[in-house]
């Protein structure tokens, strides 16, 4: 389930009211505006719309990356605004994985390492997070490189490496920044293929932003910014503005 | 153990920051070592002087004599053990870069006075029978390779001409700090040949039965020889030491100075490396924030970084100053207890990790306060 009208209850993601405000040069820019959104474990949502209408800011207010100005980011029923951030970092760890579109591994660490990182802040013993890297590279099809440094990858593999860190510590949510964006048609594909697989077999709850179409109809339900405020559509549906009753 | 290696590799992706920032520890923590030797043997005198004994000079000039009849006044006066003397000589060996110090003793007395002097007995009473008889330091016997026996010819700088000694003896010492490098001979042989200063010697050392007894006997022996024609000035060993140290100059404040400079110098660097590491791994820190790494946590890698650099640059300076003293005095006599001492290691170390620290702290404190949605904009 997924609604933008701020009407639902007991959804895993629960966004009420959220604003968020930059200041740029003394200017006050409003980028979210009074946004509301619920969506339900396993969902996978595309988010659209163009430069600068806050698409990024949304998923890093969903990943507790960034502080809301006002309204409230609840994930699994706790208020993650209200962390502080010793907290918030556990809480990031435990519940949240990032794929960045310029993947963003640590270029001194081979794709194992690189994976194994979010492990690192667990009590796990090595043999335990030898399995689980191990695991998660074998997922994402990397098992044969992943004693590979970053730069002996191609873009494709780098970007495997970085949804493997992402879902190491099975995390509740999947937050995904145009994971496509830097690659060629046949290697987004395989990542996509990953990512959708992630949320139809392991009931991932993923938030997909991208400029793609082709990415975002992958996804169960498409939501595009405009202003600050969410439409909302299904893969092939018709947008459903926020305020209206958008629940399905 | 499970963050070292990422604190490893950081440090390795440019191989030659880290060695010179490395380096640049060594350098410092060298030279402090050697500083700090060189502080240890100025003051050797200083650190082993007995309470319980003081020095009676001439109160024009040290290197103005006194008479030898002032002995047995001083024995007269309350609370005194015994009181000896020493002329100083100058003589060198072969060439004046060989000088090291060497003076006549009163062989009667001395050993009362300088209890803590060991010597084997056979060769000290070889040395009390022979009139043209010296006793060694065992830096010397390293030095010169002098040996029993040997028949050591000294030329004079006050007392022209070549003044020839046997070796009879080799001193030992209880306290390391009091390894000199020196030759004693008898007062009696110096005295015979000398054509002017006859009757006169040097300083006195007198030996009070309780050290809380020093100062008033001190100022006694100065009230007893006033107005005379050799009115002398008292004081305990420890400060006479200190004086004829600081005839150097204030080593102490010296050896800060230089030793700020070098610190100040070395935390600029340290620190200047460590901020651009930091500058560099920008979008790599926020990107651990991402995953969950606390603010603590990067400001404790980055941490780690620094003073792991200060440690093992520091670490391999204060090995090599160790290795260093090791090979003995450099100057040939003038340091003769040139030793890096346990203790000065240790505060070496700390000040190395205290630097490390300082350095690291801005750039880690950076670090920290990252905003990972700024950070990663950056990216």
């Amino acid at each position: 389930m997924v609604r933008v009208d701020g009407k639902g209850s007991g959804s895993l993601v629960e966004i009420r009211d959220l604003d968020k405000k930059y200041y740029r040069g003394g200017e006050e820019i409003d980028v979210l505006r009074g946004l509301n959104l619920d969506v339900a474990k396993g969902e996978f949502v595309a988010f659209m719309g163009p430069s600068g209408s806050g698409k990024t800011t949304l998923l890093n207010l969903i990943g507790g990356l960034d502080a809301p100005s006002s309204g409230s980011v609840r994930i699994a029923g706790e208020e993650i605004s209200a962390l502080k951030s010793r907290k918030l970092a556990a809480w990031r760890a435990r519940h949240i994985g990032f794929i960045f579109q310029m993947y963003n591994l640590i270029p001194v660490l081979t794709a194992y390492q690189n994976v194994q990182l979010p492990l690192l802040l667990t009590k796990l013993s090595k043999a335990e997070r030898r399995k689980h890297v191990e695991g998660a590279l074998e997922l994402v099809g990397l098992s044969d490189r992943m004693h590979h440094y970053p730069r002996q990858l191609s873009g494709g593999q780098e970007q495997r490496a970085a949804i493997a860190r992402a879902i190491v510590a099975d995390p509740t949510i999947l937050l995904c920044d145009e994971p496509t964006g830097d690659l060629d048609r046949a290697s987004g594909d395989e990542i996509l293929n990953i990512i959708s697989r992630l949320s139809k077999e392991f009931e991932k709850t993923v938030f997909l932003v991208t400029h793609d179409p082709v990415a975002a109809k992958r996804a169960s339900t498409i939501l595009h910014l405009d202003k600050g405020t969410l439409l909302e559509r299904t893969s092939d549906g018709p947008f459903a503005s926020q305020g209206e009753d958008a629940a399905r | 153990m499970k963050y070292l290696h990422l604190i490893l590799v950081n440090l390795k992706r440019k191989k030659i920051r880290t060695a010179l920032t490395a380096g640049s520890f060594l350098a410092a923590l060298f030279l402090f070592g050697l500083l700090m030797t060189i502080k240890t043997a100025l003051g050797s005198g200083v650190d082993v002087a007995s309470a319980n004994r003081v020095v009676v000079r001439n109160r024009v000039s040290l290197i103005m004599p006194l008479p030898i009849a002032y002995q047995e006044q001083i024995r007269q006066i309350p609370h005194v053990e015994e009181a000896t003397f020493a002329t100083w000589f100058g003589g060198y060996y072969q060439e004046m870069k060989n000088f090291f110090p060497n003076y006549a003793i009163d062989p009667e007395t001395y050993l009362s006075v300088y209890p803590e002097y060991r010597f084997d007995e056979e060769e000290w009473k070889a040395f009390v029978d022979d009139r043209q008889a010296c006793i060694i330091s065992p830096p010397l016997v390293d030095r010169f390779k002098f040996k029993i026996g040997d028949r050591v010819p000294l030329e004079g700088t006050i007392w022209a001409g070549t003044w020839e000694f046997n070796v009879r003896a080799v001193y030992d010492v209880k306290q390391r700090e009091m390894m000199t490098s020196e030759l004693w001979f008898q007062y009696p042989y110096l005295e015979e040949r000398r054509p002017f200063f006859k009757g006169t010697v040097g300083w006195y050392v007198v030996k009070v039965d309780d050290p809380a007894s020093a100062v008033t006997v001190a100022q006694q022996i100065d009230d007893r020889f006033a107005n005379s024609p050799y009115e002398t000035k008292t004081e305990t060993e420890k400060a006479f030491a200190a004086s004829f140290a600081n005839q150097i100059g204030n080593i102490k404040l010296l050896i800060l100075s230089i030793g700020s400079v070098v610190f100040f110098t070395l935390l600029l660097v340290t620190g200047n490396s460590m901020a651009i590491a930091v500058r560099e791994r920008t979008g790599e820190l926020a990107v651990m924030k991402t995953v969950g790494f606390t603010d603590i946590s990067i400001l404790s890698l980055v941490m780690a970084e620094s003073l792991l650099v200060a440690a093992v640059g520091g670490g391999a300076g204060l090995a090599l100053a160790k290795l260093f003293t090791l090979a003995g005095d450099p100057t040939g006599g003038m340091l003769a207890y040139f030793y890096l001492r346990g203790e000065d290691v240790v505060l070496g170390i700390v000040l190395a990790l205290a630097a490390g620290a300082v350095a690291g702290f801005l750039p880690a404190m950076g670090a920290m306060r990252l905003k990972i949605v700024t950070a990663l904009r950056r990216v």
